[in-house]
């Protein structure tokens, strides 16, 4: 092969480097790189992790944005008549038919008759004979589409109608019965007249025909609910035939002079206690009470809270935990470790025993203890708080130790000893830097496992971070078991964004460990 | 003789930590005030009359010689008060293994073979496209939590398609025994969700495991003898990529007793994991302390079973030398 080589380069073509300069103490022309530098230019070649990272900060945006656009309203507002409603903005309702506050549903004929009447009821408040189609034409019907009735056998093997309908969950609340002193009545009033919008709807009379005195619902004359009857000129009751013509005979309060009575006194003695019964159409009623329609883009939580709200401040409680968390391990980690590591020996074996023991706790064990003991004391979030600071740190301790076994009796340590330096300076200054990557590493693993282990035990019920001004992601999810296969929100919406963060944080943190140790890399995916 | 003294050094050093712990746990639990069972007056100061006989007003450390003595001296590890009512705390343990350990198995027999396939397929395709889809598979199948399964499983196959019944069956539904068909049938969806982290995590390992051993030399010498690679691999790469499965493996087996906290609540098996669930929200403290034996001696048993299966498994790895 040797003799192969036979390159003619002619001599005018080389020239010196350098002649008369010296080159020996130039500065580099470039940046020199460093340690930290290196990783990052390492981990922006990893895509997926830049990827995950983004969505991160998507994520952490949307929990600080949200409570800023959602104005009207904040975390602890809280309608117990609108729990676990889906998703509704009534702007694109209205217009485009979509977030319609609507769940599809087969409902048999005294349930659509049930529903039907809400929205004839609406139309109907002074007995101007509003038929079915009325109601339907009007705002206020829970009905946004009914299908052509399917004939079926019920349990008693008899032929009877069923309908698909999609119903407005928000609407399907209907008239409710409330208590307020008198001089709230004049302000319903003012608002009518300034909003147009009909709040205050007749009283029930409870009689016969009032099948449950108690729902605002029945305002028809009927004998069981969704079984209205006319009463003929003999004066006996008829059951009335569904149709679209249908116009159902009222059942309302009246005076002697057969005016309708809005509101009847109730309880309490003076004027300014006294307290009358109305009857309201809830979702004006709303509005007269908080001034703004509802609007809740991913529907309202178990309580009545806006889920989108009770997201934004989940992910917020759930993320702080797990930084503060990550923040302390990561103090108490090195501190240990570098201790343990650097001076070896027995102190190194005590060290290490005392771990052992706490390292065989399990955690779910060390959670309940202290929130069997402390939460009383120091509230739920500290408790757990403690919880995972006392054992969550060993795990970085352990990888600190051994990057200090590999490198203290290095040269330059050996070096920087018989210069004279300190301990503590050997320990911070000279090893500590070589540790930071693989700290820096685990605590970024350590993220995802603290907000998996908070949910999981929120689930369980071992603690509870719900309050008033928010929740934790893993309390949304435990409040919609059992309840979530009617209303599938109430789980999709926490699920995902755990599961998103918790993908995103684990390829972050994969990203993380192969930039500061190319040689790791692939080890353990 | 040096791996007897190994072990026998391990279970020693297994049993002081075991010892610390539950004697810390014990003090913590006995200092907390203990609800009444329900019940009127009269049974309530039956109750209480008992507590005195049993000790426990006493001062902590006198109990924990109490229960120390009547652990040593008769294997009682105290009563339930609240879940069962005079229930002996280790037969209300042991009555809940039973479907704990069946859920955990049938999902181990599905999920190690499936998983170490997965991997083995993943690791052999390396770099193409089959690779790149069940790496990413298992990378998001690693992170979600369990119950995000749990709760597809029961929307897919309960609500869905209406093939499996949404928590499993009492064991009166089931013919009266945990063995019978309907019992398994009505388990097959808490064996799903428990099986997708396993396979995930299995496959994940086995992969990485596989790829450093199918690139190594002795893998370039069975090759360049002569042998196809068909050959090679199960003979002399998987052969090796085992000696780290394996303990993965045992020590799975041994977290089947532990079982799942969040699937047993899903689900409602009546488990040892619900069981714990079930003391700390009605404080029943002695079922309690037990269930913290229980968990905390299964940890520090699976960790030394994976030590030393390390040096049965790999006779290169020589235990308790320096």
């Amino acid at each position: 092969m040797a003799e192969n080589i036979n390159i003619n380069i002619p001599m005018e073509k080389f020239r010196f480097v350098q002649e008369n300069e010296k080159i020996k103490d130039r500065k580099f022309d470039d940046k020199p790189i460093g340690y930290f530098k290196d990783a990052w230019i390492r981990f922006r070649k990893n895509r997926a992790s830049v990827v995950a990272a983004i969505i991160i900060i998507i994520i952490i945006l949307y929990s600080i944005l949200t409570p800023m656009f959602i104005t009207t309203h904040d975390n602890s507002f809280m309608v117990t008549q609108y729990q676990r409603k889906p998703a509704r903005v009534t702007a694109l309702r209205d217009t485009i038919g979509i977030l319609d506050g609507g769940v599809d549903r087969t409902v048999t004929e005294p349930e659509l008759i049930r529903l039907a009447a809400m929205g004839i009821g609406a139309a109907n408040y002074d007995g101007n004979q509003a038929t079915a189609q009325d109601g339907y034409d009007d705002y206020h019907t829970p009905l946004i589409s009914v299908s052509e009735p399917t004939v079926v056998l019920n349990a008693k093997k008899k032929e009877v109608n069923q309908y698909s309908v999609r119903v407005d969950t928000y609407l399907e609340v209907g008239f409710l019965y409330d208590y307020i002193p008198q001089s709230e009545l004049q302000k319903i009033l003012d608002f009518e007249e300034e909003s147009g919008l009909k709040v205050l709807y007749p009283l029930v009379e409870d009689n016969n025909y009032n099948p449950d005195p108690t729902d605002a619902n029945n305002w028809y004359k009927a004998k069981k609910v969704g079984n209205p009857v006319y009463i003929n000129e003999k004066g006996k009751a008829k059951t009335l035939e569904y149709s679209l013509d249908m116009v159902l005979e009222d059942n309302y309060k009246r005076d002697e002079n057969g005016n309708l009575k809005y509101y009847e006194y109730s309880a309490g003695g003076d004027i300014n206690t006294a307290q009358f019964k109305i009857r309201v159409l809830y979702y004006n009623y709303y509005q007269y009470k908080y001034g703004f329609e509802p609007n809740y883009i991913m529907g309202t939580e178990s309580q009545g809270y806006d889920m989108a709200l009770r997201i934004a401040g989940g992910i917020q409680i759930s993320l702080l935990i797990a930084i503060f968390v990550c923040v302390i391990n990561f103090i108490l980690g090195a501190a240990y470790g570098a201790v343990e590591g650097y001076y070896g020996g027995t102190l190194d074996l005590v060290l290490e025993r005392i771990s052992d023991i706490l390292n065989g706790v399990p955690f779910i064990i060390v959670a309940s203890l202290f929130k069997m003991h402390l939460s009383n004391q120091v509230g739920e979030i500290p408790s757990l708080l403690f919880a995972y600071v006392l054992t969550g740190w060993i795990g970085t301790a352990y990888r600190v130790r051994t990057q200090f076994y590999r490198f203290k009796n290095q040269e330059y340590v050996m070096a920087a000893r018989t210069l004279g330096a300190r301990d503590s300076r050997i320990i911070w200054k000279h090893i500590f830097p070589n540790t930071l990557g693989t700290i820096i590493t685990s605590s970024a693993l350590a993220i995802p496992s603290t907000i998996m282990s908070e949910s999981m035990l929120s689930y369980l019920g071992i603690v509870n971070l719900s309050g008033v001004d928010g929740t934790s992601l893993g309390t949304l999810l435990a409040d919609a078991e059992s309840r979530w296969i009617q209303f599938p929100h109430l789980m999709l919406y926490p699920a995902i964004i755990i599961s998103l963060l918790m993908i995103c944080f684990n390829l972050f943190g994969n990203g993380l460990r192969d930039a500061f140790n190319p040689s790791l890399r692939g080890v353990e995916d | 003789m040096k791996m007897a003294k190994y072990i026998l050094k391990r279970f020693l050093l297994m049993f002081f930590v075991l010892f610390v712990i539950v004697s810390v746990a014990f003090m913590l639990v006995r200092m907390l005030e203990r609800p009444l069972p329900d019940g009127n007056a009269a049974q309530q100061e039956i109750v209480k009359l008992r507590w005195a006989e049993l000790g426990y007003f006493e001062h902590p450390l006198v109990q924990y010689g109490i229960y120390l003595k009547n652990i040593f001296t008769k294997w009682d590890f105290g009563t339930s008060w609240t879940i069962k009512y005079m229930e002996p705390a280790w037969d209300l343990l042991v009555g809940r293994l039973l479907p704990t350990v069946l859920v955990n198995i049938y999902s181990l027999i599905f999920s190690i073979p499936a998983g170490i396939a997965l991997g083995i397929y993943a690791a052999i395709k390396k770099n193409r496209w089959q690779d790149t889809l069940i790496s990413t598979a298992v990378m998001i199948f690693v992170s979600v939590p369990s119950y995000v399964y749990a709760f597809l499983v029961q929307f897919i196959f309960y609500f869905k398609l209406g093939w499996l019944p949404l928590t499993i069956y009492s064991v009166a539904d089931a013919g009266g025994s945990y063995f019978t068909w309907p019992m398994f049938y009505s388990m097959i969806a808490p064996i799903l969700a428990l099986s997708f982290g396993t396979i995930a995590g299995l496959a994940r390992f086995t992969r990485a495991e596989l790829t450093e051993t199918l690139t190594s030399d002795y893998m370039l010498l069975a090759r360049t003898k002569g042998l196809t690679r068909s050959q090679a691999t199960p003979r002399h790469a998987l052969k090796n990529a085992m000696v780290p499965i394996l303990p993965m493996i045992i020590s799975s087996f041994i977290g089947i007793l532990g079982g799942s906290f969040v699937i047993e609540k899903i689900f409602s098996i009546p488990g040892v994991g619900s069981l714990y669930v079930n003391s700390i929200a009605q404080r029943d403290y002695d079922v309690f302390m037990i269930d913290t034996i229980f968990y905390t001696l299964i940890g520090l048993l699976a960790n030394i079973l994976v030590d030393i299966s390390y040096g049965f498994i790999d006779p290169r790895i020589r235990m308790g030398e320096k």
